[in-house]
């Protein structure tokens, strides 16, 4: 089924007809054979760069496309629906860039941010550790004050992008010892500065084409100029980017979701057993119906989430049910396509089982599925 | 130099094309617009050419309303502006007619070089540059899958079944370009904010001084007389190797002259 949008404005649907035609033409094409590789796609990220498309939701003023939410989560919603280690890397490039754009001082932002969401740079966000996961703030690694800087010393852990990325946006304590969430700062470091370095990447059940690694900082020294926000404060703008984050998860999820039911769709009408296609059949044609249906429920979901932000709304609780409900949507509608295609889905002949083992790190990354429930249940008292 | 791009929408071909029952023309309804695919090309090698030697790139279509789509497309690749020409009156114009409004509108507009594609995906009748040329008066240059222009001199490589031929002229001239000549380019995010104000002239058939009796389905110098769908692929032929299937495929192969 195609899906009919609803864009606000002659250039938004201008945008996603030009995003389409990059899926169809260089992105999806590419995704089975580099997955079974593992092959980092830059040369696609340098690509988009220069379509404009890394810094879409940022103000124009700096090379940005001043795009609302709603419109720019549904092109990385068509991103995934190509490919996720693409749809995936721009949600997570985005996040990167949220703190400098949101918090970042003038000068900073006039230094970085339009080398970061105008040009061909590619971000990453380090927030997990080893032993600080779903407890961020219980993170070790420290940024301690030195003349004219920061010493950083500690292990990122699941970085997306570790090791490819050019520039790191880095939470680590300032203040103290800790634990707890104060005494957190944000800070800016370039994948260049020295005693920074990633270690190989993590070994996945899906997504190999997206690096996630484990990435050290060695007595990394990096300038005054590099925090971002207050000193001390940074755990908010983690939280905060968070929230926005887990948008361009959802939207993600929805992409993968869409790939699935499309290829479930085209395979049931095709096959026949029986004499009929499979489709006619009502335990395939429910099946399909029902698949059809919650894509089109998560993806309003993320929608309305989206123009709440948008118009400068309360949106957390929205967005942790967005991430939460088309999360479990991809988890479902991939293992669902996978049935329909009976023997075939589950081969690597078909993307279908790829998209399958796809939609499991969504149900994990940017806060777990238990997480969000912590989250909208905590927001239940509130009108966000 | 000012060169203009003819620009020609077309039902997309992944969709399956349908003909109107009633007058055999197109059933704009049946599928979405696209830019036909050799326009694309065309685009490009505009581009290019301006990139090199200055100047302008104009998009000239014509088409009904939703022709502007692929009119801000071919504005968000990078061309500097558009005219559009769209009466109903040009409703079901075979190529000759359309090669007659086209030559109209192009005597308002000032240029050294007109650059379309060798052929549309939907009528396929290739005959647009020749025809265009001949009712500008100057030289056509087709099939090109190289362009080099120098001062007021143009010379293309024409592509042929054994190869090609070196074709010059002087400009103003129409050259007809084919796949090969590059890659067309995709648009921006800023290409796309900037398109919206890129100027777009509509043009009647009277504001183009296109003669009423000389366009439209009535007054046309071809007729559809029936439509078929095109029959289902005949099977393939099979090569069963049994020691020798390499010599049965080049066989093949120079039967049907592909070496």
């Amino acid at each position: 089924m195609r899906v009919e949008r609803a864009l606000p404005t002659r250039e938004a649907s201008d945008l996603l007809d030009l995003v389409q035609t990059l899926v169809n033409r260089e992105i999806a094409p590419r995704a089975a054979v580099d997955e079974e590789r593992a092959a980092f796609p830059r040369d696609l990220f340098t690509r988009l760069g220069r379509a404009g498309l890394l810094g879409l939701p940022y103000p124009a003023d700096y090379g940005g496309g001043g795009q609302p939410y709603e419109v720019y989560l549904q092109v990385v919603e068509e991103l995934a629906r190509g490919w996720l280690a693409v749809g995936l890397g721009v949600s997570v490039h985005t996040l990167a860039c949220f703190p400098l754009a949101g918090y970042g001082a003038p000068d900073l932002r006039e230094a970085l941010l339009g080398d970061l969401i105008g040009g061909e740079l590619l971000g990453a966000y380090c927030l997990s550790e080893a032993d600080s996961g779903s407890d961020a703030a219980a993170m070790a690694t420290t940024a301690t004050p030195v003349d004219g800087g920061y010493l950083v010393n500690g292990t990122k852990a699941w970085t997306t992008h570790g090791g490819v990325a050019d520039f790191y946006t880095l939470f680590a304590r300032t203040g103290g010892s800790g634990p707890g969430a104060r005494g957190i700062s944000c800070l800016h470091v370039p994948a260049s500065t020295e005693g920074v370095s990633a270690a190989p990447p993590e070994r996945k059940m899906g997504m190999a084409s997206s690096p996630t690694a484990s990435v050290r900082f060695d007595a990394a020294r990096v300038d005054g100029t590099a925090l971002i926000g207050e000193r001390n404060r940074g755990f908010g703008i983690a939280l905060a980017a968070l929230d926005s984050g887990r948008l361009g998860i959802a939207a993600c999820a929805v992409g993968v979701a869409q790939a699935a039911m499309d290829i479930a769709v085209d395979y049931a009408r095709e096959r026949r057993q029986f004499d009929r296609p499979i489709s006619e059949f009502q335990g395939v044609g429910f099946l399909l119906a029902d698949m059809a249906t919650q894509v089109e429920a998560a993806r309003e979901l993320y929608l309305a989430a989206a123009r709440r932000r948008d118009l400068g709304q309360p949106f957390g609780a929205r967005a942790a049910m967005a991430k939460l409900f088309a999360s479990d949507t991809a988890m479902r509608v991939t293992t669902d396509a996978v049935q329909v295609l009976g023997g075939a889905g589950y081969t690597r002949d078909h993307p279908a089982e790829r998209l399958m083992r796809e939609a499991k790190a969504l149900q994990i990354v940017e806060g777990t599925n238990q997480i969000q429930r912590m989250v909208i249940n905590r927001h239940l008292d509130d009108r966000g | 130099m000012n060169i203009v791009v003819l620009v020609k929408q077309v039902p997309d071909t992944a969709t399956e094309r349908k003909l109107t029952s009633d007058d055999k023309t197109l059933d704009r309804a049946a599928s979405d617009g696209v830019i036909n695919e050799l326009d694309e090309y065309a685009i490009e090698e505009g581009l290019l050419l301006k990139e090199k030697h200055g100047g302008e790139v104009t998009i000239l279509t014509m088409g009904p309303e939703q022709a502007t789509d692929s009119i801000r497309k071919a504005l968000s690749m990078g061309a500097d502006k558009a005219v559009h020409v769209s009466d109903e009156a040009l409703h079901g114009s075979d190529a000759l007619q359309s090669a007659y409004a086209l030559s109209r509108a192009l005597g308002r507009i000032e240029f050294d070089l007109v650059v379309l594609g060798s052929e549309s995906t939907d009528a396929r009748t290739g005959v647009m540059g020749a025809a265009l040329a001949e009712y500008l008066g100057v030289p056509q240059l087709t099939l090109a899958d190289k362009v080099d222009v120098d001062g007021q001199a143009i010379k293309v490589q024409r592509l042929t079944d054994y190869g090609y031929d070196v074709v010059e002229a002087e400009l103003p001239a129409v050259v007809s370009v084919v796949e090969k000549i590059n890659e067309p380019r995709y648009p921006s995010f800023k290409l796309i904010m900037q398109a919206k104000k890129k100027p777009v002239e509509k043009l009647t058939i009277a504001d183009a001084e296109i003669d009423a009796a000389r366009v439209g389905l009535a007054n046309a110098t071809t007729e559809t007389v029936d439509v078929a769908p095109a029959p289902p692929r005949a099977a393939g032929t099979i090569v069963k190797d049994e020691g020798e299937g390499g010599v049965k495929i080049a066989e093949f192969l120079a039967e049907k002259k592909f070496v």
